[in-house]
């Protein structure tokens, strides 16, 4: 959210660096073959803080109850394939258009009042689910969660292999896919009054500007993909635990874009890599020092590097370019 | 055993004013400086674990640990807000959720290392414990010292409050800060002593609710939702708006739990979220 990201136009050309950056999660099928179950993870997760990018980074909404949605998608795949509709890709348009619908009936509450109104009321929806999925055991499963899912072969013809293959390529063309939407959407016209509203709420009404069907409509396109996400975990991992509707799902999905940076797109892909790389490593020496540690960050970052890594490498970008113009 | 409806509203009674011991503090700094504190919840941990400690280490009877838990958490708030909070104020409201949150993360940790992740025990004295009959209801001696123990400190809150001239400026300070700072009000120390005050009575409110909720190194997560919403629903900076709200959310969430144990916890949540539908302002606002 940095001002020098606010003030530049929207520029369709591809950077040479994102270009290298979606060539080298393709690259990791081959680099990296024996971690492509935690690599279809960290792309799934990535989907997830995009969704979360769009509403916060750039209408500037913090929810922490966007868990809600994606364990919605989660469930409507996994209910799907449980019961005899086990084709992938019509799995995620269903987990997209009820994560959609979700958003859609909770946006009405959710993006009026102050933020810490909506703090409380995407927290409470968020909660009010996870209960909901709780109770209603006999359909979700309860705690012991969803399995005995049978997802079909994707296009009819790749099966999904134990080893990661299928998942991480199919997580990938969904996020790139997915990806291309959200990059056209935040450089349109729609987009920029987006950032309008989320820099000055009170003079985009000034300018003509919907404030409030405009942040309903994205509310509801980050509901959709939130729910696609939930689809993809569901779909490659044949199981849904009820923790994909847990708060510290929805806490850690905030700290994973801030840590990477809001506001980019690129900073939710980045973020959740550090975040579930670091958490693979660190959670295994032992669950309490991983937390300790990442509070510690999180209240460092707040100090000394807001904007995340993405932000980072954007400030020292415009650093050198500023020397070099002198 | 079936509990008479008098008693299960005695009991609501009894959570609520914990919670309102609990949310105070949270409520005057959220109307004072607008901050979004998800930390609160650590203080009043810290008090239960002073508490624990005093008790079980050091032989401090349990009613002489409660002043030692509110100078703990106070103590522990005045320095984190002078060091840390006192920075973030101008801050955007994702700053300080990340910023509060990293720190309650900090406390689980470190609560779960020094005291490990079981729940602690409390021994009560034996006044407080068993229960008397009072107009046809049994009503447990501890619950009835609780209600009893927060209409006093909530008296002596409105006393500060109203009556004296630090009342005044908090109450100035809440209206406007920027007028009151103009009128050469210290807006600054005003909240360090009021986050102070917050703190060491969430700490007070963490030692007297270990008898009843529990104490875990979740316990700032586990309740985080119910401070926030006595805060939210009761309006920042008003102790009315808190002491109702706490009341309600107690109420409801006891009788909730004992009449519909089936919907469980979604009661709450349920009331939560129509009464920010109805009351977005706080309950105060909405009734004027």
């Amino acid at each position: 959210m940095s001002a020098a990201a606010a003030v530049r136009l929207p520029d369709r050309r591809w950077h040479p660096a994102e270009i290298a950056f979606w060539l080298g999660l393709l690259a990791v099928v081959f680099v990296f073959p024996g971690h492509l179950v935690l690599g279809s993870q960290v792309l799934i997760t990535g989907l997830f803080a995009l969704s979360l990018d769009l509403i916060l980074g750039y209408a500037g909404i913090v929810s922490l109850g966007h868990a809600a949605m994606f364990g919605a998608g989660a469930y409507t795949a996994g209910l799907l394939a449980r019961h005899g509709w086990g084709e992938p890709l019509s799995g995620l348009v269903a987990a997209a258009a009820v994560g959609a619908a979700i958003a859609w009936g909770t946006s009405f509450i959710a993006v009026r009042g102050g933020d810490l109104t909506r703090l409380m009321v995407t927290l409470g929806i968020g909660l009010m689910l996870y209960e909901a999925a709780n109770q209603a055991a006999r359909v979700t499963g309860g705690v012991d969660g969803l399995s005995d899912m049978a997802v079909r072969d994707l296009l009819g013809v790749f099966p999904f292999d134990l080893r990661g293959r299928t998942a991480y390529v199919y997580s990938l063309a969904v996020l790139f896919a997915v990806f291309l939407a959200c990059r056209r959407i935040v450089r349109s016209p729609f987009g920029l009054s987006l950032r309008g509203i989320r820099d000055g709420a009170r003079r985009m009404p000034a300018l003509g500007s919907p404030v409030r069907h405009r942040l309903i409509a994205i509310y509801t396109v980050a509901g959709a993909i939130a729910g696609i996400a939930g689809a993809l975990l569901a779909q490659t991992t044949q199981f849904v635990g009820l923790e994909v509707l847990g708060f510290s799902r929805s806490a850690d999905l905030l700290i994973m874009l801030v840590l990477g940076g809001a506001g980019w797109l690129y900073g939710g892909l980045i973020g959740a890599a550090l975040f579930m790389i670091a958490q693979n490593q660190l959670s295994s020496v032992n669950p309490v020092y991983w937390q300790f540690w990442l509070g510690l960050l999180l209240v460092a970052m707040v100090f000394v590097a807001r904007g995340g890594v993405v932000g980072a490498m954007a400030s020292a970008r415009e650093r050198l370019l500023g020397r070099a113009a002198r | 055993m079936f509990t008479s409806l008098p008693g299960v509203l005695f009991d609501g009674v009894a959570y609520g004013s914990l919670l309102f011991l609990m949310s105070i503090g949270l409520s005057v700094t959220m109307g004072l400086m607008r901050f979004i504190n998800l930390a609160h919840g650590a203080f009043a941990m810290l008090g239960g674990y002073v508490c624990v400690v005093g008790m079980t280490r050091l032989g401090v009877p349990f009613l002489a640990t409660l002043p030692i838990a509110f100078a703990a958490a106070g103590l522990a708030g005045a320095v984190l807000e002078r060091i840390l909070y006192r920075r973030l104020y101008r801050r955007g409201p994702l700053d300080q959720v990340l910023f509060s949150l990293g720190l309650t993360l900090m406390s689980v940790a470190g609560a779960t290392y020094v005291w490990g992740s079981g729940q602690q025990p409390v021994h009560l004295p034996r006044f407080l414990l068993g229960q008397v009959r009072l107009l046809g209801v049994d009503l447990g001696v501890y619950r009835l010292f609780l209600v009893a123990l927060v209409a006093a400190i909530t008296a002596a809150l409105v006393l500060l409050v109203r009556k004296t001239r630090f009342g005044a400026r908090i109450r100035a300070s809440v209206d406007d800060p920027q007028a009151s700072a103009g009128l050469g009000i210290n807006v600054t120390r005003v909240f360090s002593v009021t986050f102070t005050l917050g703190s060491g009575l969430a700490g007070l409110g963490g030692a007297l609710a270990i008898d009843v909720l529990g104490l875990d190194p979740t316990f700032p997560l586990k309740y985080l939702v119910y401070f926030l919403l006595v805060v939210v629903v009761g309006g920042a900076g008003s102790i009315a708006g808190t002491l109702a709200a706490s009341l309600l959310l107690g109420l409801f969430d006891v009788s909730g739990k004992y009449y519909v144990p089936a919907v469980g916890a979604f009661v709450i949540y349920g009331l939560m979220v129509v009464l920010l539908l109805l009351f977005p302002g706080g309950l105060r606002r909405g009734a004027r």
